[in-house]
């Protein structure tokens, strides 16, 4: 064995990152200055209110939107649902026709079932995608200009392959078809910039090293929209009972710190992701290395094992010290492998997702990439399946 | 006809129903070595990953897939047709 099995590496960071110093800080003095209900109208509670009014002036400086366009919900699943059912129920009389890629992450697709199934003509249209997951451009855009079209929704970029996706042409053709584009940027907001080619955008603190329970959703103030839930006036109505105002302010200051982190050179995680790539492809036999090598996220990648059960292989990376993720069947609880990888049309088993946290240093990407044709020999040589 | 045997020109069957990734495609890769160019093969599979993971495995391996349907029972029949041999 190793001797150093117990230094963990941990190479799993997609919706959850280390926690940044910078949000660790914040989250400390916030808790200190920042504890009482920002609703409340004496000193302390006013107190809290002007963190969170900064906190959003923050995120919204770091996003390109407006301060008054932020809502700070408490996840990003809660404010893909909201964002999709608010939108829906503001243009219930345009239609029930919501246009969707078929790599969308699972809160937008069952959002989007769930509001057409409240629609009398109500129905979710998904747009298929190419070997790479890149969206078919010309399918949505003729699914978007479609009558009936009450909201169309493409990620910026895929979190589980690290593909982007043509957010500007899709958005001229909804801005053109007059239909609202609903960004989900959970997986690349902090890593590269969000881009102006939204009408709806969600990001994901924890995703960048903010802290868990909090997330944010920038509406332009030209989308109409509707509650499709009880009212209540926290977050101009999208977030009933408002957020955290320490994770708030948290989120914000860590999204300040990556940002002028990645202002001062290349993200190193680009070259690593490219190091991986070729020597996943060069010493792992029967491998599919997947997801747009160029236009793509600086800090995803995945590839697929032939032959190998993809539980068998994220225990035994775990074993060796390195925290992985998998898309494949029998490592979800439900027997249903990646909607993603199933899209793209490559293998679902034996998949390996790396998504590189901030700082992490070029010796940990050798180490992984020396132990990881080992892991892989030996389940294939307890499965008898190194000759097929 | 006896038990096992298949009509001369008709597909070899590989029953994977009841089996969990990635057994179906070994399975399938397993009975694929010993057979002719060409051949035809159809696997059987409850697993919904072998849906996706058989024409995947064919892709990449350089052999055609020429249906994919799914039966009763959630029963898919996969049917493959195995490459020509190499020139």
């Amino acid at each position: 064995m190793p001797a150093d099995a117990s230094q963990r590496t941990y190479l799993d960071a997609g919706g959850r990152a280390p926690l940044h110093p910078t949000a660790r800080a914040a989250l400390e003095a916030a808790t200190a200055e920042g504890w009482a209900d920002p609703r409340r109208l004496h000193t302390e509670g006013r107190r809290a209110r002007l963190l969170l009014d900064g906190a959003r002036e923050s995120i919204a400086a770091g996003l390109g939107a407006r301060t008054e366009e932020i809502a700070f919900a408490p996840s990003l699943t809660l404010a893909l649902h909201h964002a999709v059912l608010g939108v829906a129920a503001g243009r219930r009389r345009i239609g029930g026709t919501i246009v969707a890629s078929g790599v969308e992450r699972a809160a937008i697709l069952q959002a989007a079932r769930f509001a057409a199934d409240s629609h009398p003509g109500g129905r979710v249209e998904t747009v298929g995608v190419d070997a790479l997951g890149r969206v078919d451009t010309p399918a949505m855009t003729a699914a978007l200009a479609a009558p009936g079209v009450a909201l169309a929704a493409l990620q910026h970029a895929n979190g589980e392959v690290g593909t982007l996706q043509p957010v500007a042409e899709v958005h001229d053709a909804a801005r053109v078809a007059g239909v609202p584009l609903l960004v989900d940027a959970g997986a690349s907001v902090g890593h590269i910039d969000a881009g102006a080619a939204w009408d709806v955008l969600a990001a994901d603190p924890p995703d960048w090293g903010g802290p868990d329970g909090v997330a944010v959703l920038a509406v332009r103030s030209r989308v109409r929209w509707a509650r499709a839930w009880p009212e209540d006036e926290s977050e101009g109505g999208w977030f009933p009972g408002g957020v955290s105002v320490p994770a708030a302010l948290a989120a914000a200051a860590s999204l300040a710190a990556v940002r002028r982190e990645r202002s001062a050179g290349r993200d190193p995680r680009w070259a690593q992701v490219d190091r991986i790539r070729a020597r996943v492809a060069a010493d792992v036999p029967d491998v599919q290395v997947v997801g747009d090598p160029v236009a793509r996220l600086p800090h995803v990648l995945t590839f697929s094992c032939l032959y190998v059960d993809g539980e068998a292989i994220v225990g035994g990376l775990d074993r060796r010290g390195f925290a992985v993720g998998s898309g494949s069947a029998c490592t979800s609880s439900t027997l249903e492998p990646s909607h993603v990888l199933a899209a793209m049309g490559v293998l679902t088993h034996g998949n390996v997702r790396v998504v590189l946290p901030p700082g992490t240093d070029d010796g940990a990407i050798d180490r992984f990439c020396s132990v990881l044709p080992a892991v892989v020999a030996e389940i294939r040589g307890a499965l008898g399946v190194a000759d097929l | 006809m006896t038990a096992g045997s298949a009509p001369a020109d008709g597909p070899v069957v590989v029953d994977a129903r009841g089996l969990r990734c990635p057994l179906p495609v070994i399975a399938l890769a397993r009975r694929a070595r010993d057979l002719p160019p060409g051949a035809v093969v159809v696997v059987l599979a409850t697993d919904p990953a072998a849906r996706h993971d058989v024409p995947a495995w064919a892709r990449m391996r350089g052999h055609g897939v020429a249906r994919i349907e799914e039966g009763p029972a959630g029963v898919w029949h996969l049917t493959v047709r195995l490459a020509a041999a190499p020139a």
